[in-house]
């Protein structure tokens, strides 16, 4: 068995020092395009969390069993299967998130996160490690999510999670709501700011000059 | 990586085994979960026609009391305008369509589907006195990709539009998708239907805020402006409400 310190790390680890959207620029689609508001972000996020920790605890649970031939479709059956159910369920308990999600929450199985911790970690690691590693990885994406929506919702709406922080002008306030933050590609932009602020505070992320 | 994980009977055995299990989660989810989320669609459907009907502020939340209490459904007979009873319990006029017993064929008209139902659901919408203050007709029609569907609230009046709220499309976010928008939206309420006696409603460029039977179409949206501006003539028109809003059923 791994020991605590082993532990922290994979938890961890992802949400700075190997952070999965600002260090390995996977899952950009998703993440630019659901963080206009905080909360389809947080939900999101807890979608997408889910669905690696229990895909790498499956996949991990049969490594052993998995023909190395046709590893990658077994895979994409886990991950599939868990996002319908992860879909189901928002659809039950949260119909207007998951309206407003559309086909995002469909499109976590192409989101190259989870098939990219399946095929490098859970198939060589013990079941607790690759799910703790799920839920590290998934903190990482949802770190980047929630400041993402932090800044878009608030300088976009004026409001955090719905709550009026900034009032605007249309509502009698002094606050003119940026337009530009409202759109998706502004995330282009945080996104790459927020890959600066992480590379200045850890320089050893940064690329060796070619 | 052994020989023997590689046989070809195991390989079959494993992907058999994971799909079956996956198959069983899968759909043990689905069914185990189809009343809530049929109910959550209920739900969603009545909040729609709350916003039609104008009242969804006032429901504050409270969807399924505020619409119990104000909207009644009724079930109108196209052909003569007059109410008739429920042809069954769960009656859906766009299931009823697809049946030829129960459909009549489009005719004459550009409004993107074939059939319709000869028996529609209409929602009247009460006031605190108990009077019918809104009618809601269910319309639908083709826009640019596929069909839209919406609620047409017309005043008691049976001759001005208050509120036309499109709940299902599938036209171009931030161009046909503005069809949604609540600034457009509100473009709607106070145009009138009919000039004498015709159907005089239309969606055309320019518009004007003034002219009472015009609606300002979407910019860089003809096919969509369109597509409402048909769907409105098609269903206000002698083939749609037209002999049901000319004889005011709901007032007697």
């Amino acid at each position: 068995m791994a020991d605590t310190k082993e532990m922290k790390k994979v938890l961890f680890g992802p949400i700075l020092d190997s952070n999965p959207i600002a260090l390995q620029i996977l899952g950009i689609c998703s993440a630019l395009a659901i963080t206009t508001k905080l909360e389809t972000a947080l939900v999101m996020s807890l979608a997408l969390t889910s669905v690696v920790a229990f895909s790498n605890l499956f996949i991990s649970l049969i490594r052993n069993q998995i023909p190395s031939s046709v590893r990658i479709i077994i895979q994409m059956t886990i991950i599939a299967s868990l996002v319908i159910v992860v879909d189901q369920i928002l659809k039950a308990y949260s119909y207007e998130i998951s309206k407003q999600l559309s086909v995002f929450v469909g499109l976590i199985i192409t989101n190259c996160i989870v098939m990219g911790r399946a095929e490098a970690y859970a198939m060589k690691s013990p079941p607790l490690m690759s799910f703790l590693d799920g839920i590290g990885n998934g903190l990482g994406y949802s770190f980047v999510l929630i400041v993402v929506g932090i800044i878009k919702e608030l300088f976009g709406f004026g409001t955090i999670l719905g709550f009026e922080i900034l009032p605007l002008i249309q509502n009698g306030g002094w606050y003119q709501a940026n337009g530009l933050l409202i759109l998706p590609f502004s995330s282009f932009f945080l996104i790459g700011g927020l890959v600066w602020v992480i590379r200045t505070i850890r320089p050893e992320q940064v690329e060796p000059k070619e | 990586m052994s020989a023997k994980k590689e046989s070809l009977g195991k390989t079959v055995g494993v992907v058999l085994a994971v799909c079956l299990v996956c198959s069983i989660i899968v759909s043990g989810a689905a069914v185990g979960l189809r009343d809530i989320q049929q109910t959550n669609a209920k739900k969603d459907k009545m909040s729609n026609i709350l916003q039609a009907a104008g009242l969804l502020e006032q429901a504050n939340g409270d969807i399924l009391a505020t619409y119990n209490e104000f909207v009644e459904q009724r079930f109108v007979d196209l052909s003569t305008g007059e109410f008739v009873e429920a042809p069954s319990d769960d009656y859906d006029m766009y299931k009823a369509a697809k049946e030829p017993d129960s459909s009549i064929k489009v005719e004459n008209s550009n409004v993107g589907f074939q059939r319709r139902a000869e028996v529609a659901s209409v929602y009247l919408v009460r006031d605190d006195a108990g009077d019918v203050s809104r009618v809601i007709l269910p319309v639908h029609g083709s826009g640019l990709w596929d069909l839209m569907y919406g609620f047409l609230a017309v005043d008691s009046d049976g001759k001005t539009v208050r509120e036309l709220i499109y709940y299902q499309q599938k036209e171009t976010p931030g161009l046909g998708g503005e069809v949604q928008n609540p600034q457009w939206q509100a473009k709607w309420d106070g145009k009138k239907l009919y000039k004498d006696g015709d159907v005089a409603l239309e969606v055309k460029k320019a518009a004007g805020e003034d002219n009472p039977y015009a609606v300002d179409a979407l910019s860089g949206a003809t096919l969509t402006s369109n597509g409402v501006n048909n769907t409105i003539q098609y269903w206000v028109g002698e083939n749609g409400f037209g002999p049901f809003l000319k004889k005011q059923a709901w007032r007697s």
